[in-house]
């Protein structure tokens, strides 16, 4: 659905706050004196004479494409949701954001399991180096280098925010560390059907 | 009625269930002021400065279960300063001397630290039953107190506080003997506890029937503990995730296959989406599912999940659920009477979730609708009205469209006719709250139709003073009133100072309101308590005196039989 487009603007880098979409204000979110949110949003957007020339623009179309509510949102208490629940929320998001990313990697047949930080990483090349210098102890024997390999003994794969298994190296990098949730690395008799080269 | 001996009087009396009734029949004479104040047994206080807690008690001495709220209703959208008050000590200090037959207490909005935990908990022989919803200012170790000591509880329910942890294994702290719990609700608590002990206590708990864990609780936990608790009816999920292989998640659908009792799911942190699937077969008993916690189980699956649950009445979701997805719960729950609606993505744009087109179907579809708390990109006027035509029985009606101020996207007009409509048709509406662009009319509209309305939330709406004065003049019901960000002024403020004190409270936030008008109130008014609440922040940039005509930025009006009270922090001016 919307995951592609969302998922490389989650990991665009940019400053303010996670989950807000406005680079250019940073996230004030105290009214002082008698000034009710953002001056520049009193013009925009939800005061009473001048609604009908911005709505048009909102109300109609592509949502997506909307600017001006990025603004908006930094006034305090609203929406009216209560903290608890935005924390729990904000909690979640924060988690894959926070500096590094971290996940957990299990080998099928190991006793224990690793956690890698993705962000360090910038491709999968060097992953996969990580990979087999963290498992070789486990008797890797011959790492497998491109995917899909008949003949290779693993295959690396991991579960994507969806909770699917999905084999390495399909999607850009990007993408992969915005959705990578654990990994996994499966003997490769059970990872036939996961190659999608042939 | 006078003939009749006392006792048949109180037991007249034992047949009105409401606080309300009771309060009425206690002013009808002082004969029943006395039977009835002697004979109460469960006593609500909804704002706690309104009477002193020693009052209370010594007027009823035979009293079981009390109920108190504190912070008004916009402190859970951060909008009160935190230290404003609403603290707990007092009542439970009141209730020791005067009240030690207590069994049950249930705190709104309360500051409870640990001492009045500690207090609580060696203080009442035979309590029963603590409930406390948004609350904050305990840790753990107020917990263990209560774990300790209270012999015979039988309900521990924490909703939605802010908990401190201070790592004490609390839960370890119920004794061995203690097998008297039927409900135990933790899931506000960030901090573990120990598994084991959970288990344990789950197990000779034989009458539990309500429990609700914490995210910290794995699957495999939860696995263990339904294989203990067959008979539960509610129950909270902590963290859904399966960590390892097939085995903990057949141990956990074999689980649930047990339970045929459970009626109410909650909880579901984290949950992978494939992990609902071990749940489909407690879904057609179910009449309560919240999912609000759940934001990786995306349209189609939470479509998958709600084919199941045709006994529904109640649903919370986010709002990832859909347009289409509300027409499937329509088509599929008919039982339904609350649904709610929680945003997925507060700060982002995102793409619009849920419009007017999920609230329209959700309406043909589901006639026992009475309650609805929606957020939403946008609303409209024909969608609205369509809505009142179809669910006549609304009591609650909370509609938030996210961005503040938004009319109609169809016309471009506000939307005062929609809501007009919601009034006209839903003659129980006991509860409003208004979004999107609206002028003075929907008020008119308001102050005429909604007769039975208690409590409204404006914000961002309106364009005078008139809108406001609709309100108070019609609403003859209103208990409570929250105003934010809206151009009403002293002179609405002043327009009907009389109807303050037939009402709770009244809220007013960045509206048009000056410290003169509220001054002129406090005077005119003697048994309302008017604060006026500064920002802590703008403390610095406010002269030592300022002017009548200084716009207030937060004011809180109530009635009040304790005068001034004495425990407001230096921001709070009580004029």
């Amino acid at each position: 659905m919307e995951a592609a487009g969302e998922s490389l603007r989650d990991t665009e880098l940019r400053l303010g706050l996670p989950g807000t979409d406005a680079p250019e204000k940073p996230a004030s979110t105290v009214t002082r004196g008698g000034k009710r949110a953002l001056p520049e949003d009193d013009e925009e957007g939800y005061g009473k004479s001048n609604k009908s020339s911005s709505s048009e623009e909102q109300g109609e179309g592509d949502l997506c494409c909307q600017e001006p509510p990025a603004a908006k949102a930094q006034v305090v208490g609203w929406p009216p949701i209560r903290s608890y629940r935005k924390n729990s929320l904000h909690a979640r998001k924060a988690e894959g954001e926070a500096a590094g990313l971290y996940v957990k990697v299990s080998m099928d047949g190991a006793p224990y399991l690793r956690k890698i930080d993705l962000k360090v990483y910038k491709g999968y090349k060097e992953l996969r180096e990580a990979l087999d210098d963290m498992f070789k102890c486990f008797s890797l024997g011959e790492f497998p280098r491109k995917e899909g390999c008949s003949g290779s003994e693993y295959a690396i794969t991991y579960e994507d925010k969806d909770g699917d298994l999905m084999l390495v190296g399909d999607v850009p990098w990007e993408m992969f560390i915005s959705s990578c949730r654990r990994l996994r690395i499966m003997k490769g008799s059970e990872a036939t059907g996961l190659g999608s080269r042939h | 009625m006078t003939y009749f001996p006392e006792e048949v009087v109180e037991h007249i009396f034992d047949f009105l269930s409401s606080h309300r009734d009771r309060n009425i029949v206690s002013t009808v004479c002082k004969a029943w002021y006395r039977v009835e104040r002697l004979s109460r047994r469960s006593v609500f206080v909804g704002n706690c400065y309104a009477v002193r807690p020693g009052r209370v008690m010594a007027r009823f001495p035979g009293m079981k279960c009390l109920s108190v709220k504190g912070k008004p209703h916009f402190a859970d959208f951060n909008l009160v300063p935190h230290d404003w008050g609403g603290f707990a000590l007092p009542w439970i200090e009141a209730a020791a001397r005067g009240c030690p037959s207590l069994e049950e207490l249930r705190l709104k909005r309360m500051v409870v630290s640990d001492e009045s935990l500690e207090l609580l908990a060696r203080s009442f022989p035979n309590f029963k039953a603590l409930v406390l919803v948004s609350c904050e200012g305990f840790t753990t170790d107020g917990l263990a107190a209560i774990a300790t000591h209270c012999r015979g509880l039988r309900e521990l329910d924490l909703q939605e506080n802010e908990v401190e942890d201070h790592g004490r294994q609390w839960l370890s702290c119920f004794p061995d003997s203690c097998t008297s719990l039927e409900s135990l609700n933790f899931a506000c608590l960030k901090g573990e506890v120990n598994a084991g002990a959970l288990e344990r206590l789950v197990a000779r708990c034989v009458n539990l029937r309500s429990l609700k864990l914490n995210r910290a609780i794995s699957v495999e936990s939860l696995a263990r503990i339904l294989a203990r608790t067959p008979h539960l009816v509610e129950l909270g999920t902590g963290s859904f995730t399966i960590e390892h292989g097939a085995e903990a998640y057949q141990r956990l659908i074999h689980a649930f296959q047990k339970c045929k009792s459970l009626k109410s799911l909650s909880g579901f942190w984290d949950v992978a989406p494939r992990c609902m699937q071990s749940i489909y077969s407690i879904c057609p008993n179910l009449t309560v599912l919240n999912l609000s916690y759940a934001p990786a189980i995306q349209g189609a699956d939470l479509v998958k999940l709600i084919r199941h649950c045709f006994k529904l009445q109640k649903l919370w979701v986010l709002d990832c659920i859909r347009d289409k997805g509300l027409a499937v719960v329509a088509s599929t729950c008919k039982e339904l009477q609350e649904l709610r609606v929680f945003p997925s993505d507060i700060y982002g744009t995102g793409t619009a979730a849920v419009t007017e087109e999920g609230l329209v179907a959700i309406s043909s579809g589901c006639s026992k609708l009475n309650s609805l708390l929606y957020f939403c990109h946008q609303m409209t006027n024909a969608a609205l009205i369509t809505v009142a035509k179809n669910c006549p029985h609304f009591t609650r009606f909370r509609l938030c469209i996210l961005d503040p101020g938004k009319p109609d996207p169809d016309t471009n007009q506000p939307l005062d006719e929609g809501f007009g409509a919601i009034v006209r048709s839903c003659k129980d509406l006991r509860r409003l709250s208004l979004s999107g662009l609206l002028t003075d009319k929907v008020f008119l509209y308001i102050g005429e139709y909604a007769a039975r309305l208690e409590m409204l939330s404006i914000a961002f709406a309106g364009d005078s003073d008139k809108g406001m004065v609709y309100v108070l003049n019609g609403c003859k019901n209103l208990r409570k009133l929250e105003i934010r960000d809206s151009p009403f002024g002293d002179a609405a403020l002043l327009e009907n100072v009389g109807k303050y004190e037939t009402m709770r409270s009244l809220w007013m936030s960045s509206c048009d309101v000056t410290l003169g008008g509220c001054k002129a109130l406090a005077a005119k008014m003697p048994r309302l308590n008017v604060e006026v609440i500064n920002d802590t922040d703008e403390s610095d940039e406010m002269e030592e005196n300022p002017s009548d005509m200084h716009k207030v930025e937060k004011m809180y009006v109530y009635r009040t039989l304790a005068g001034a009270r004495n425990d407001a922090p230096e921001f709070v001016e009580i004029l």
